[in-house]
């Protein structure tokens, strides 16, 4: 039960039924990761006015179908019973009838003209991203979420923060397996908050399904949408638009907090983003860059290029005793700054990795994957930049 | 009535494969058609459980990331071009001739050439999955800029999409042009069967909507190759352009589906009903709205791209607007039914499948069709759900109903009732374990296309996995079904349904003759 209430504070709360838990009980048996899930089966709870509004307006149209249902099936029911060649009924041959048909066209266009208004006037509820109190812009990568507070000129990158041993099955899951990120977003609670999408490379989609807000993001264009979120707590969302192969691993989530503890927050992020958390004078040894490689090549590049570099030819090129990271060291650094021309899934990285996070991945490649034997320190990544 | 027609007097008929490469007559494409569609269906089926391993349950076990992709794109796009579009021209080829009183298609070569394009095409779908790098991995709407990105394997699959296209509209050429021109005297176009009426306006929607993917396509190749920038921001183009063209062909698709299942139940239903089909030129009114509104709503599946509001509110009431014409045929169906002394064989049984889970999916359609909810559920796989209540309890099971009531005319033997009928029941029963719960998924937010998911989504998923397979060993019964119909079903009656009143049941012996109505039938009084 600890973790169904983990998961339950976690996604704002999740409606749990019993609906069919008994007749799937053998199977459930059977099998572990049942005992961590839930039979949900309606809209996760929402947080914003907005989003209970659009429940509303679901449940509303829900009984519409009920009430259709039970006319339309009714009537085809009744007929399987009762008009049926086995009971002795005998067809009749009637084949129109103005009058119903007429009826049978007006009650609908009733029904939907009744809709239409709700509906109408929720959506332009919904699309009104106007007098927002902050904004925060999203930026697609492949595959992961970049934002900027812009007022705050905040920048930082979320990464899928759940180990790969997860996924591969080597360790147990978490209850936010695959909902977790190594840098939230952090907003305060009872703020209108103004989200700008956009993509660096292909399309990717922003949605939190807790605050009840999804948005294309849209390489070249900038898009937007806003929310409100009326309580604190955790909100959890994914990428929505495929974005190649790692789309299934890229999440969001959404810290909404008190207005103290934002202020907070922010203060202790920029100071972080301020200061660099390393020397950029200092000449680092080896062992210590291969050491930090390791884990930069974890979280950005194990997803293609692959567990000790042996990447999945040829769209994703083996590292390994791979021409690039075994050649020279400019053209190594080139392609990890720069992203390759001839192959368009390298990404940039120069972008996205710190001077020292490229010094110690180029480490790792060059003398834990291959052994060429030299590094390149981070002072010459930045001259390099400034080339 | 007299017996098969022997077409051994004709003395240039080769016999074996050369049969088959060179023929032009309509039964025997038609024939090839529905079993390339057949032999399409199991592979694309096999890919979807695929898909469904991989999802049964969280982590990653039996496929990577990009293959898992892979399966979703040429699952899609095989299951629409190569199964369920060429199953219903296989219908087409066959019926349509019958039930007008035609000798054959107006375009005899053609036809034969409609045909033999789809292999190739089939060909080069699958190959893709060979070639470096693999299949595209982007699904079936393939949108840019992520097609950009894919290896040859993208190449393969524009060019096979091209290839389907000449035979579609090949194909439907072939059909307008037989049903404006041959029909029999005295068969007006109000009189005619309501499946011709249905390929008619389906064969029209083909013409329009084919060329115009055709078009995405080579677009998003000189994209690749050639330095163009349709969909590039950065040269002057714009990525949802190419959602704006997809989906100007992708609507009138799912009609292009759908319509000619429309045209399959409207015969089945007033037979085992024995009583005339309600409201026939209704029924023509609404398939002609439907067709024509399918071109007015295309962006109903771009919600999230951020269009002015203007423009979300305009196909927000253009989509609700369909309801009205659909709702017309189901309520006719349902009135056909009423008062009627219908029996339950295996093809009315379909039908009334077919009725009953469509009904659900146009019910799902109507949620959809709300803005603000279609934003929360778009791309989730309450979508999935969605088009499958509409593809396969619709199309499939329409196509099902088809062949069990046309097969004694086309074979001149029996299924097994019984065998049939267990082919109907498992069928809906595992359709329903796959995909209704799809839509607690979705609602619960789970995104499409995803190799791998979070634990709150495990439960429905492994249901729906159970039930995937389920529906696809009922499917290798159905071959199983098929082949002992063939092979040693028993000899059909004359009229093995009572009810039935159009031409190829009135006017032709069971078998039909391997050239019919050679000359017409006169239907002027």
């Amino acid at each position: 039960m600890t973790v169904f209430t983990t998961i339950q504070s976690t996604l704002g709360g999740s409606m749990k039924s019993s609906f069919g838990l008994r007749a799937l009980g053998i199977i459930m048996a059977f099998l572990p990761t049942m005992a961590t899930a839930e039979w949900n089966l309606n809209f996760t709870p929402s947080v914003t006015l907005l989003g209970e509004e659009i429940h509303a307006i679901h449940n509303l149209v829900m009984w519409i179908i009920v009430g259709i249902s039970i006319v339309v099936f009714g009537a085809m029911f009744w007929s399987i019973l009762k008009h049926r060649k086995s009971v002795g009924h005998k067809a009749s041959n009637f084949h129109e009838n103005t009058t119903i048909e007429i009826i049978w066209t007006v009650i609908p266009v009733v029904i939907l003209i009744a809709m239409a208004f709700p509906a109408t006037r929720l959506l332009l509820a919904t699309r009104d991203s106007s007098a927002s109190d902050m904004t925060i812009k999203a930026t697609g990568y492949q595959w992961r979420w970049g934002y900027e507070y812009l007022d705050e000129g905040l920048k930082f990158y979320s990464t899928l923060a759940t180990p790969r041993d997860q996924i591969d099955g080597g360790a147990e899951k978490e209850e936010t397996y695959l909902l977790e990120v190594d840098n939230k977003v952090v907003v305060p609670v009872g703020k209108k908050v103004r989200i700008l999408t956009t993509s660096n490379d292909v399309i990717h989609a922003w949605s939190v399904p807790g605050l009840a807000v999804k948005q294309d993001a849209i390489p070249g264009f900038i898009r937007d949408i806003a929310f409100k979120a009326e309580t604190i707590g955790t909100y959890r969302g994914q990428c929505y638009e495929l974005c190649g192969k790692e789309h299934g691993f890229m999440p969001i989530v959404v810290e909404v907090v008190s207005e103290e503890d934002y202020q907070t927050w922010m203060q202790a992020k920029l100071a972080e983003s301020g200061a660099p958390s390393f020397d950029p004078d200092k000449e680092y040894a080896v062992a210590e860059l291969v050491a930090a490689g390791e884990q930069v090549y974890n979280a950005n590049c194990i997803a293609c290029h692959q567990e000790g570099g042996l990447g999945m030819p040829p769209t994703f090129p083996a590292i390994k005793g791979g021409k690039i990271a075994t050649g020279s060291m400019e053209g190594h650094l080139d392609i990890i700054l720069n992203g390759s021309d001839k192959n368009p899934m390298m990404a940039a990285w120069g972008p996205i990795l710190s001077d020292y996070d490229i010094a110690a991945v180029i480490a790792y490649q060059r003398n834990e994957i291959n052994s060429s034997g030299d590094i390149i320190q981070p002072s010459e990544i930045s001259a390099a930049r400034a080339d | 009535m007299e017996a098969v027609h022997d077409h051994s007097h004709d003395h240039h008929v080769p016999t074996g494969i050369m049969r088959y490469v060179t023929t032009t007559n309509h039964k025997d494409i038609g024939s090839m058609y529905l079993w390339f569609s057949f032999a399409m269906f199991l592979v694309g089926g096999v890919m979807a459980l695929v898909i469904r391993a991989e999802l049964f349950q969280p982590g990653l076990q039996v496929v990577e990331p990009e293959f898992f992709n892979q399966m979703t794109t040429l699952h899609g796009l095989i299951m629409v071009f190569g199964a369920i579009m060429p199953a219903f021209v296989g219908f087409a080829n066959w019926q349509i001739p019958m039930m007008i009183g035609a000798p054959d298609m107006a375009f005899p070569r053609m036809n034969n050439w409609s045909f033999w394009l789809l292999p190739p095409a089939g060909i080069l779908l699958m190959g893709s999955l060979l070639a470096p790098g693999g299949a595209g991995g982007v699904g079936w709407t393939m949108y840019a800029p992520l097609t950009i990105q894919q290896g040859m394997g993208m190449d393969m699959m524009i060019f096979a999409i091209h290839i389907l296209g000449m035979s579609s509209i090949m194909g439907s050429i072939n059909i307008i042009t037989t049903i404006l021109n041959m029909r029999a005297p005295g068969m007006t176009m109000m009189k005619m069967p309501l499946f011709v009426w249905t390929w008619l306006i389906t064969a029209y929607l083909l013409v329009a909507s084919m060329p115009v993917l055709a078009g995405a396509v080579t677009m998003t190749l000189t994209d690749r190759h050639f330095g163009t920038h349709f969909f590039n921001a950065a040269g002057g183009g714009d990525p949802v352009l190419y959602q704006h063209i997809f989906w100007f062909f992708g609507h009138p698709e799912v009609y292009i589906i759908a319509i000619p299942a429309f045209g399959v139940i409207s015969e089945v239903i007033p037979t085992f009903s024995r009583k005339p089909l309600f409201g026939y030129p209704s029924m023509v009114y609404a398939t002609a709205s439907i067709a024509i509104l399918s071109f007015l709503v295309w962006a109903h599946h771009m919600y999230t791209v951020g269009m002015p509001v203007e423009a979300q509110l305009y196909y927000m009431f253009a989509t609700m607007l369909i309801a009205i014409p659909t709702g017309v045929k189901v309520f006719n169906w349902v009135a056909t039914m009423w008062k009627g002394s219908m029996s339950f064989e295996t093809p009315m049984l379909f039908a009334q499948g077919f009725l009953f889970l469509f009904t659900i999916g146009g019910f799902t359609g109507l949620v959809l069709a709300v803005t603000p909810i279609d934003i929360q559920l778009h791309d989730t796989y309450y979508v999935v759900a969605h088009f499958h209540y509409v593809m396969v309890a619709g199309a499939l099971f329409a196509a099902f109903a088809g062949v069990y009531y046309w097969l004694p005319k086309w074979i001149g033997k029996m299924y097994d009732e019984r065998l049939g009928k267990i082919h109907f029941w498992l069928s809906l029963i595992f359709f329903n374990i796959t995909f209704f719960v799809q839509h607690f998924l979705g609602l619960a937010g789970m995104p499409r296309r995803i190799p791998d998911y979070a634990l709150q989504f495990a439960d429905w998923n492994m249901v729906s996995s159970i039930g995937a397979f389920g529906f696809g060993l009922s499917q290798v019964f159905f071959l199983y079904i098929l082949l002992k119909a063939i092979r040693s079903g028993e000899k059909a009656p004359e009229q093995p349904w009572d009810g039935a009143t159009t031409l190829e049941w009135t006017h032709l012996p069971t078998p039909a003759p391997y050239h019919s109505f050679e000359t017409p039938p006169d239907l002027r009084n």
